[in-house]
């Protein structure tokens, strides 16, 4: 019963986060600027990680938590390079 | 797929509130993305997901992981620290940018203050 309980909370709580996701997706694909894109794109790897978190709840294992920490490592240099590469046009100087 | 760690009923509790709170913090924070007018204006919510729902289902692991191993287990403090720390370096560097885009086209934004004295435009 408790299990069963908890079990369905991780369910919807991965429904919406995934819907979240589609949000977030809906601004990439739609825009209307690139900076919209990049906005997005950083909602989306952060609803990813915690989707990633969801996970590691569900499962009991801790794999799922260094998936999600690589995520938050490699989400931020993403977003930073991208920010970068609006301002300046190019990534390295 | 439906399953889920066996835990006491306290704990599940608290996991499964945390959990569902978390999440639908993040979900608000995605509407409001997709919701808001200008660019401006969509930064700001997507910044409630990162900072109070990462809290909230860091918490839930937190809880969820100490209970299941009947000792400390702290270590999603890193992804909280980590995903607080730089939300708003990452942030600010985006808006910049997009100001810095929205200047060069003439477009109706704040004028660059710190290079003019006169800005009582």
């Amino acid at each position: 019963m408790t299990a069963l309980m908890l079990a369905w909370a991780i369910t919807a709580a991965q429904m919406m986060l995934g819907f979240a996701m589609l949000c977030a997706v809906y601004r990439i694909l739609m825009g209307p600027r690139a900076q919209d894109r990049v906005l997005g794109l950083d909602t989306f790897y952060v609803n990813a990680m915690l989707m990633l978190l969801a996970f590691g709840i569900q499962t009991g294992r801790t794999l799922y938590f260094e998936a999600s920490l690589i995520i938050a490592l490699l989400g931020f240099v993403g977003t930073v390079a991208l920010a970068k590469f609006l301002m300046r046009g190019e990534v390295i100087e | 797929m439906i399953q889920a760690p066996e835990l006491p009923f306290w704990a599940a509790l608290i996991v499964a509130l945390l959990v569902l709170a978390g999440a639908a913090v993040a979900l608000i924070g995605s509407i409001g993305l997709l919701r808001f007018r200008s660019f401006y204006d969509r930064v700001h919510p997507p910044t409630i997901g990162t900072s109070l729902g990462t809290l909230l289902i860091c918490l839930a692991s937190i809880v969820c992981f100490s209970v299941l191993r009947t000792r400390p287990s702290v270590h999603e403090v890193l992804i909280f620290t980590f995903v607080t720390l730089t939300t708003p370096v990452t942030y600010m560097l985006l808006a910049r940018a997009a100001l810095y885009r929205d200047r060069t086209e003439g477009s109706d934004v704040p004028r660059d203050d710190e290079s003019e004295d006169d800005a009582s435009a």
